[in-house]
């Protein structure tokens, strides 16, 4: 009878614990029709989240110390992929979208395995981590004019951009993240970063459309060294770097790629770039 | 109406008052140095070959700026400010500045006050990315190509803010950002003066990039000059 009573009380004070640090949160979120709410989101992240983000939100999960790109820390409310301008929130959507997606290289998995609703209800108690989210309002999503034609000029016009802001102190000349800056870099939790190899990879952290591309050039990936370009490029300048960086990306196929191929130079360039050599490593050239 | 009269009279004596305290004379006023005991960190030279534009603005390199020290073991970029006994300040409308010049920022130390508009330009011939790093405040991170336009900025609440160039990687500054506008920056000799103080009870702050924060009470009674001395305990590494 004891032992009932015990434990009995033991779940009272525990169930109490766990939801005593967030009684205040009626926090919501808004995806177009969809509407979230923190109190069923709070079960979800008890769930499915807390090993990694952490019983305060803070990234300091059971498992943190064993990811190379720590768990974002939501009491800091400083967020990598976003459709906002850099330094303000981003909107319900593009939370609602990283937990679709998912963070390529990272230990972040996609949720697409929950529901729509599942993931709006844990972007409505995410939010309740930092003050934040009471006292700001998300920025204006920055407006992504349409794609202008692609044409071998804008490729170019890329190419130079690519040399006058720099990208590739950090990306490198070939896009392979081997800049003269890049083993320098740390992000904001203090821990080592690399730059994005476009060489190598296929997808990219906020999403691989070439839409996605333009606006990370203009919002920046806030909580890294990727600034915003937002105040320096103008809308058909960063069209360009798109087209242009789809051209380091010699093993995806695109039709920048192949238009890049379709001229003696960058068939050249792309050749001499592309590794060749069998699966098992033997006669590997780069 | 008797209540009214009363209000009205209480508004008076409030009016007369603050005229009283607009034209009073400058108050009291909070001076001193800053020094270190012991053997601070030698400031080690930078090596800017990674980019030539910079290297050639300085006839010889420039060193680290952690820890800048004067003759007579005075310390210098420590903020002296009142962190209590002051109410908190609207931020005033002039600009602060902040310039990024030779792969360096000048200043190393820049104090300002809550929302008061920071000014950020980039006289190199190299793109820099301005990345404050702050915990309480809202954390952007911006490119400045060469010749664009001065960034704008704001910080809405009081904060040490260290700030750094993801391109070159050496480059690092500090943002104060003050409450109210009773603060100073030691420069040259570690000397320090906050003026315009009315008499009361205050807590002088000196704060430290390296080696941190420490306070010291004062009451300024009338017009007087008091003496605050910090001394910091410098570490050899």
């Amino acid at each position: 009878m004891s032992a009932i009573r015990t434990t009995a009380k033991c779940t009272l004070v525990l169930g109490a614990l766990l939801i005593l640090p967030f009684v205040s949160s009626g926090q919501e979120s808004h995806i177009g029709k969809l509407n979230g709410h923190a109190g069923t989101g709070r079960e979800l992240y008890f769930r499915y989240c807390w090993g990694c983000h952490g019983f305060h939100g803070d990234g300091n999960g059971e498992n943190a110390p064993y990811l190379n790109i720590l768990p974002r820390n939501f009491v800091a409310a400083t967020f990598k992929c976003r459709s906002t301008p850099t330094g303000t929130l981003p909107t319900d959507k593009d939370l609602f979208n990283s937990l679709v997606r998912g963070f390529n290289n990272t230990n972040m998995p996609s949720w697409i395995t929950l529901t729509d609703q599942n993931r709006a209800d844990l972007v409505a108690f995410i939010k309740t981590f930092s003050p934040r989210w009471k006292t700001d309002k998300a920025g204006d999503p920055i407006t992504v004019p349409a794609e202008p034609k692609l044409t071998m000029e804008s490729i170019k016009h890329g190419q130079e951009l690519f040399q006058k802001l720099e990208c590739w102190k950090c990306h490198g000349q070939e896009g392979r993240g081997d800049g003269p800056s890049a083993s320098t870099l740390t992000d904001s939790n203090d821990q080592p970063i690399r730059p994005y190899n476009f060489a190598a990879g296929s997808r990219f952290k906020c999403g691989s459309t070439n839409e996605d591309l333009y606006k990370i050039f203009l919002t920046g990936v806030d909580g890294t060294p990727m600034p915003s370009f937002g105040d320096v490029v103008k809308p058909e300048e960063a069209w360009d770097l798109v087209h242009f960086l789809r051209t380091l990306q010699v093993n995806h196929k695109s039709p920048e790629l192949a238009l890049w191929e379709s001229t003696k130079e960058g068939a050249e360039q792309v050749a001499s770039r592309r590794i060749k050599g069998t699966a098992t490593g033997s006669g590997i050239q780069q | 109406m008797r209540v009214k009269a009363g209000y009205l009279a209480g508004l008076a004596t409030l009016a007369v008052c603050a005229v009283i305290v607009h034209a009073m004379p400058s108050g009291g006023t909070v001076s001193g140095k800053v020094t270190y005991e012991g053997t601070p960190a030698k400031q080690k030279p930078i090596d800017m070959s990674k980019e030539p534009s910079c290297a050639k603005q300085h006839a010889t390199p420039i060193t680290t700026e952690t820890v800048v020290t004067g003759s007579n073991n005075t310390l210098d970029n420590v903020v002296v400010y009142v962190s209590a006994g002051v109410p908190d300040e609207n931020a005033p409308g002039q600009v602060v500045k902040f310039e990024q010049k030779g792969c360096q920022y000048i200043p190393h130390v820049l104090a300002f006050q809550v929302n008061q508009t920071l000014e950020i330009s980039n006289a190199d011939q190299t793109s820099h990315n301005i990345h404050p790093l702050p915990k309480v405040n809202r954390e952007w991170n911006k490119s400045q190509p060469p010749g664009s336009a001065p960034i704008s900025e704001k910080y809405d609440k009081p904060e040490f803010i260290p700030v750094k160039c993801n391109i070159h990687p050496w480059m690092h500054g500090n943002f104060a950002v003050m409450k109210n506008s009773h603060y100073a920056v030691t420069q040259g000799e570690g000397g320090f003066s906050l003026a315009n103080l009315p008499p009361g009870k205050y807590t002088i702050t000196a704060w430290h990039e390296s080696y941190g924060d420490q306070s010291q009470d004062v009451t300024i009674s009338g017009s007087e000059t008091k003496t605050v001395n910090f001394v910091f305990k410098a570490k050899p590494y």
